[in-house]
């Protein structure tokens, strides 16, 4: 028999391997990655340095250890070119593989502003590990000068990124042309909160305006913003958000929409092929955060193991890692009906805000809380669906 | 007082600290904490989580 096979080694692929092994000790499991897969947590990359980490010692455990410690054949540092669904076979530079089921857990690209001027390609992204090792190199080549950094994107990434390196010593300013910090997953006064705390670290905030150009100078980098302004940086982080991998599901033609199409049981248009995490769209959802990819590697461990089990997420809250001004995001969809309510908000101690989404029925749906109230996040989880909060 | 992190998702038990919004009272250490506890944030078990230098 064909093994399962898993393409990629990030939180779903590790995650989804890991519970398949709880379930089923024997079957074949395959693990392919273009990188050499070791095993490090995603979201420490935008918090690390101030805890003094560097790239290597965000490693947890090699890919050689996950694949003794869970039994499956590793291929390292192996490129997929293509997919043969009609003989379920991955044509990848370590030969052709075959499949009886396969798992895409592919990750997602970060998204590149069309920027103008000659460094445009300078701008970084951390995405990964390696990316992360890469960064850590350049700014500390940077430190010995003022050393100004330029995050484009004020959202969860680029918050916690301008969080982490301004406690780290580093002169930051977040330029993003939305009106507030984490726009997509927040209304304007929560996200307005955390302007203050970061600003006593000594980030500067340039909402509103967007950056239109990057050439570089004797030392570092001159940023036109749409405003006429322009800004020098000794390096340009870029965190605008990401995209799903679609690209080998849809050269293989599978259905895919913003992510790899896939039902309640991860199941794609081909009832061997399955998707998760950053990658999928689960029923209309792509949810890059944790806790979604948690639940769903569980469920699909399970209908990996033949069960009828369906992905059932609960109410999944999003812990922006913000010391500063910690926040915690109960986001609803952006079409959603209802009104934001404050519930807290102390102006005197500055102690963040308490918001609430409450639907047509007056029910909580949704909530966004800052600063000590943060803390409430599991309080606030358990009144979902209540109108007296 | 030691303090935690979970290898998921990077979250930070402060044994000093506590958790009283989860019911675990500041001073409690890791040891004390029961074994079905899960993550905050990403729901991992307490076997998922390491011990990190602060």
């Amino acid at each position: 028999m064909k093994p399962i096979v898993v393409l990629g080694s990030g939180l779903a692929g590790y995650t989804l391997v890991r519970e398949l092994r709880k379930l089923d000790r024997s079957v074949a499991i395959t693990l392919i990655t273009r990188d050499s897969g070791d095993y490090y947590s995603k979201p420490m990359l935008s918090n690390a340095l101030a805890q003094g980490k560097s790239a290597g010692a965000l490693v947890i455990t090699a890919a050689t250890d996950m694949a003794s410690q869970l039994d499956f054949t590793l291929l390292q540092n192996t490129k997929v070119s293509g997919l043969d669904r009609e003989h379920k076979q991955l044509q990848t530079t370590s030969g052709v593989i075959g499949y009886d089921r396969l798992v895409l857990a592919l990750g997602a690209d970060p998204i590149r502003l069309p920027l103008q001027g000659d460094a445009a390609d300078a701008v970084v992204s951390v995405n990964d590990l390696a990316d992360y090792a890469k960064f850590r190199g350049a700014i500390e080549s940077i430190k010995q000068d003022a050393s100004h950094i330029a995050i484009l994107g004020g959202g969860l990434i680029g918050c916690e990124f301008a969080n982490d390196l301004a406690t780290a010593g580093y002169v930051v300013t977040i330029i993003d042309p939305a009106t507030h910090p984490l726009s997509s997953l927040i209304p304007e006064h929560a996200g307005k909160q955390l302007l203050e705390p970061l600003a006593v670290l000594g980030v500067t905030s340039r909402f509103g305006v967007a950056v239109q150009a990057v050439n570089k100078q004797s030392t570092g980098y001159a940023l036109t913003l749409t405003d006429g302004s322009t800004l020098h940086a000794n390096l340009v982080l870029s965190a605008v958000g990401l995209r799903p991998r679609v690209d080998l599901a849809r050269s293989s033609g599978l259905v895919v929409n913003r992510g790899i199409v896939v039902d309640a049981h991860m199941c794609s248009s081909d009832a061997s092929i399955y998707a998760l995490g950053d990658c999928a769209e689960i029923e209309g959802q792509v949810l890059p955060y944790v806790l979604p990819i948690m639940h769903a590697a569980r469920a699909l461990a399970q209908v990996l193991t033949g069960k009828d089990v369906r992905v059932d997420f609960p109410a999944m809250p999003v812990v922006v890692k913000t010391p500063a001004h910690p926040i915690a995001v109960l986001p609803v969809a952006r079409d959603a009906i209802g009104a934001w309510r404050i519930l807290a908000n102390d102006p005197e101690i500055k102690l963040g805000i308490k918001l609430g989404f409450f639907d047509a029925q007056n029910l909580l749906r949704g909530f966004a809380l800052t600063g000590e109230y943060a803390a409430e996040r599991s309080t606030m989880t358990k009144k979902l669906g209540e109108s007296e909060i | 007082m030691k303090v935690w992190q979970c290898v998921v998702c990077g979250f930070v038990y402060d044994e000093a600290a506590g958790l009283p919004a989860e019911g675990i009272k500041p001073g409690t250490a890791w040891a004390d904490i029961p074994d079905n506890w899960a993550c905050p944030d990403c729901g991992v078990a307490k076997a998922d989580f390491e011990m990190v230098e602060l």
